[in-house]
């Protein structure tokens, strides 16, 4: 395997030879490219999970997608038109699709997959407990998880929290609304690559225009999809580099004083999971996994789940020093790349996140360049 | 005929020749050149092999294989220690008069393209060529049958036991496809005067599919089409591929070849009705070699770009101009009787090479694409004979994919050795 120090590749620690053979096999299975034959589009947004989430970073905005059809959380009034999700691209000869009239949207660029087994078994509780902590925070930073419906495919983990209604705590995507990693990559098969699996049967193209859409033949057989399920919730998180530095250190010890550490969570802790690997690790994520506001820049009118058009759920910001690997040399940040500095992304951020932001401002040029440094590390 | 009478004839030609060979092997040393020409082209590498010949038997048979061990690592990834039997190849040719001639060669192919799914496949035996020449003038004749388009020298002159390597280059064999053989028809001629050659060589043949932009490789990637099993009988596009190519040498200076390859790839109609416009690829190449008079170092380069049109709306991973190639430079150190081999060659030799799949920027950041290789190749090789090579290889390589990323098990630095023999029988 890849030494995580050259980048975000490899399994988490102590995984069994058993679970080392299925993580293999699900590191093909996502680096393995579909081609029409295969089951790939019509639409499309890349042809492998590999396509967007390079070296199992984080996305190109070549990649990016678009996401359209819902504006507020009684749901997405476009799913009989394409909705959520543009599919970028197409195979010859297919009519390009486009955006409904009377939509809005927004694009996303792929987050990075390292470690997100972890994230996947942090409680609700501990999700919960962060919310609350809030409550009085004196820079306006609030934050609640993204409440939302989850799929008949999707068991609840032990001890989730549901709301009276129903609804439970998701916390994969840029909004926060997938409930755990099978959605995630059901939804990614299907949406991305236009490839059907057992748990989303209907290919988003409607090749026969019928309503509702018939099922096909998934293009995924169960043991493959359930590989790649295992290998991305296996996969190892970001190392921190350079953390000795005392630059760096200072870097740190500033983040937490203006405030960002408040959202941008430095330590988490997961709790039982199937996989032992996963139990019980405290981990770094420097995320709260809420859904805050984030000011109306940030607002493209788009949301999922019970997030407002302009909450977004934190970042991680592990691996955040390695995106240049995959960019090209460049850094494409928040949540549609627009960002090209981290400088630049800390200045996007408003709404909750304004007070710090504004204290990064006030920095001296060797305070802000301590936090960079620190960021960087990540 | 039918396969119980083939078989009784199949067995006493090779029953023939090893007994013949028990008694005298230099009855069977009689090299089969049916070419008439003095000096030889790149084009005539189809022919310029050692055949060996039994008697006045009408037919001479001959091939060549290729085997090597390997130890290679990408990213600090290695899948140890690799022994691979990479090509087996016979041929057969025979003057039906002194004018008409006919070769083919049947090859067990283990040398994947690149493409991952090839090497799951593993080995194919293959009809790589089988075409009668019929020759009405030196500047005249016509080829038909299975032929190896002439696109770049690489392609018509890729037998094994002609390198003083074990891999064959990238660009020639996962950019352009080697060996891109097609059902066709050609003319071609060459001319003498003085120091001066000419040659000529202008193939119609069937071609390329939409594999090229679709496939597992997940960029444009022209051998691809090599995978499709109906393209032998069905053009994908219903067009033809032209492939042209003219070559000038001299005897001081070396040969130059220049080709082009072009036609549409694409199935555009389906049962009469349009589905897609006609999508073009064409291929441009150079090619040159020569041997130094004063040091005898031989030097063999060829570069080709490739230029497609692309469907709108499809991803720049496709991408619409690839480029690459590779020098090779062989330095004979020794050359004469060694361990008692009377014609035996040591030689020195580098390969650099350089593809980029990509070629361009990507038009959402008007960044640089990359997806691109470069790699330089010490070796040192033994030739007891010409048609014997033992060689040994270094290889050097930093690949990057499309997003410039250097970290994965098939990309980021590699390093390797290799050991291989291959000779021509």
């Amino acid at each position: 395997m890849i030494d995580p120090n050259f980048g975000v590749c490899g399994p988490v620690n102590n995984l069994t030879n058993s679970q080392t053979i299925l993580f293999t096999k699900g590191n093909d299975q996502f680096f393995s490219i579909r081609t029409s034959e295969t089951g790939l589009g019509p639409y499309f947004v890349s042809n492998s999970c590999g396509g967007c989430h390079s070296s199992d970073n984080r996305g190109h905005p070549f990649t990016i997608l678009t996401r359209f059809g819902q504006s507020d959380s009684t749901g997405n009034k476009f799913l009989n038109q394409g909705g959520p999700q543009l599919g970028t691209f197409n195979l010859p000869g297919y009519t390009p699709e486009q955006i409904p009239a009377g939509a809005t949207s927004t694009r996303l660029i792929a987050p990075l997959t390292a470690g997100v087994g972890f994230l996947e078994a942090v409680p609700d509780t501990e999700i919960l407990n962060i919310a609350k902590r809030n409550q009085n925070n004196p820079d306006g930073v609030r934050g609640h998880p993204n409440y939302n419906t989850i799929p008949s495919f999707v068991t609840p983990f032990a001890g989730s929290v549901p709301r009276a209604d129903g609804k439970y705590i998701c916390r994969f995507g840029r909004k926060g609304a997938a409930y755990n990693l099978l959605q995630q990559t059901a939804a990614a098969y299907n949406h991305d690559m236009g490839i059907t699996s057992t748990y989303m049967p209907i290919n988003p193209y409607n090749y026969l225009d019928q309503t509702p859409p018939p099922a096909s033949t998934p293009e995924i057989n169960n043991d493959d999809f359930n590989s790649v399920v295992f290998y991305v919730t296996c996969l190892q998180t970001p190392n921190q580099r350079n953390a000795g530095d005392a630059t760096v250190q200072k870097g740190n010890q500033l983040f937490i004083q203006i405030g960002c550490e408040s959202c941008h969570k430095q330590t988490m802790t997961t709790g039982d999971s199937p996989i032992a690997a996963l139990s019980n690790q405290t981990f770094s994520p420097f995320t709260d996994l809420l859904v805050h506001d984030m000011g109306p820049a940030l607002d493209d009118g788009y949301t999922e789940g019970n997030a407002k058009t302009s909450e977004w759920r934190t970042s991680p910001l592990w691996g955040l020093g390695l995106a240049r690997n995959v960019q090209g040399g460049n850094i494409y940040l928040m949540h549609d790349g627009r960002a090209h500095s981290i400088e630049e992304a800390i200045q996007l951020h408003g709404g909750e996140a304004a007070v710090s932001s504004a204290r990064f401002s006030k920095l001296s040029a060797t305070d802000r360049n301590a936090i960079i440094k620190f960021l960087n590390s990540l | 005929m039918n396969s119980k009478r083939l078989l009784p004839i199949i067995i006493f030609i090779f029953l023939s020749l090893s007994v013949r060979a028990q008694i005298d092997t230099s009855l069977l040393k009689t090299p089969q050149k049916p070419d008439t020409g003095k000096r030889k082209f790149s084009m005539d590498a189809i022919y310029d092999r050692p055949f060996l010949k039994v008697g006045k038997f009408p037919v001479a048979i001959g091939g060549y294989m290729e085997a090597n061990y390997q130890y290679v690592g990408t990213s600090g990834i290695t899948t140890g220690n690799q022994f691979q039997f990479r090509r087996f190849s016979l041929f057969t040719a025979s003057s039906i008069t002194n004018r008409i001639k006919f070769l083919s060669e049947i090859e067990y192919e283990n040398d994947p393209t690149g493409d991952p799914d090839a090497i799951k496949k593993g080995g194919e035996f293959e009809i790589e060529y089988a075409a009668l020449d019929i020759e009405f003038h030196p500047l005249l004749n016509l080829r038909g049958g299975m032929v190896v388009n002439p696109i770049g020298s690489f392609n018509e002159n890729h037998d094994g036991p002609k390198w003083e390597f074990t891999d064959r280059p990238v660009a020639m064999s996962q950019m352009l496809p080697a060996t891109w053989n097609n059902p066709g028809f050609g003319l071609y001629g060459k001319e003498y005067r003085g120091h001066w050659m000419f040659g000529y060589e202008f193939y119609v043949t069937g071609g390329f599919n939409d594999s090229i932009i679709d496939n597992s490789q997940g960029k444009t990637f022209l051998p691809a089409a090599k995978t499709s099993a109906s393209r032998f009988i069905k053009s994908a596009s219903g067009e033809p591929l032209y492939t042209a190519k003219i070559s000038l040498g001299n005897d001081d200076i070396g040969e130059l070849g220049l080709s082009y390859m072009g036609g549409v790839y694409n199935t555009w109609e389906l049962e009469g009705a349009k589905i897609d416009n006609k999508r073009r690829v064409n291929v441009f190449d150079v090619d040159f070699n020569t041997t130094l008079p004063w040091s005898h170092t031989n030097i063999v380069t060829e570069w080709a770009y490739i230029a497609l049109d692309i469907p709108p709306n499809y991803p720049q991973s496709y991408s619409n101009r690839q480029f690459g190639g590779f020098i090779d430079i062989v330095q004979p150190i020794i050359k004469g009787q060694i361990l008692g081999w009377n014609k035996a060659t040591l030689n020195l030799a580098l390969r650099g090479e350089y593809v980029d799949w990509n070629v361009g920027n990507f038009q959402a950041t008007g960044t640089r694409m990359y997806n691109d290789l470069w790699s330089i190749m010490p070796a040192v090789s033994f030739r007891p004979t010409p048609q014997t090579v033992l060689r040994l290889n270094y290889r050097i390589q930093k690949q990057r994919d499309i997003t410039g990323s250097t970290i994965g098990a098939t990309i980021g630095p590699t390093r390797g050795v290799s050991f291989g023999i291959s000779t021509y029988f």
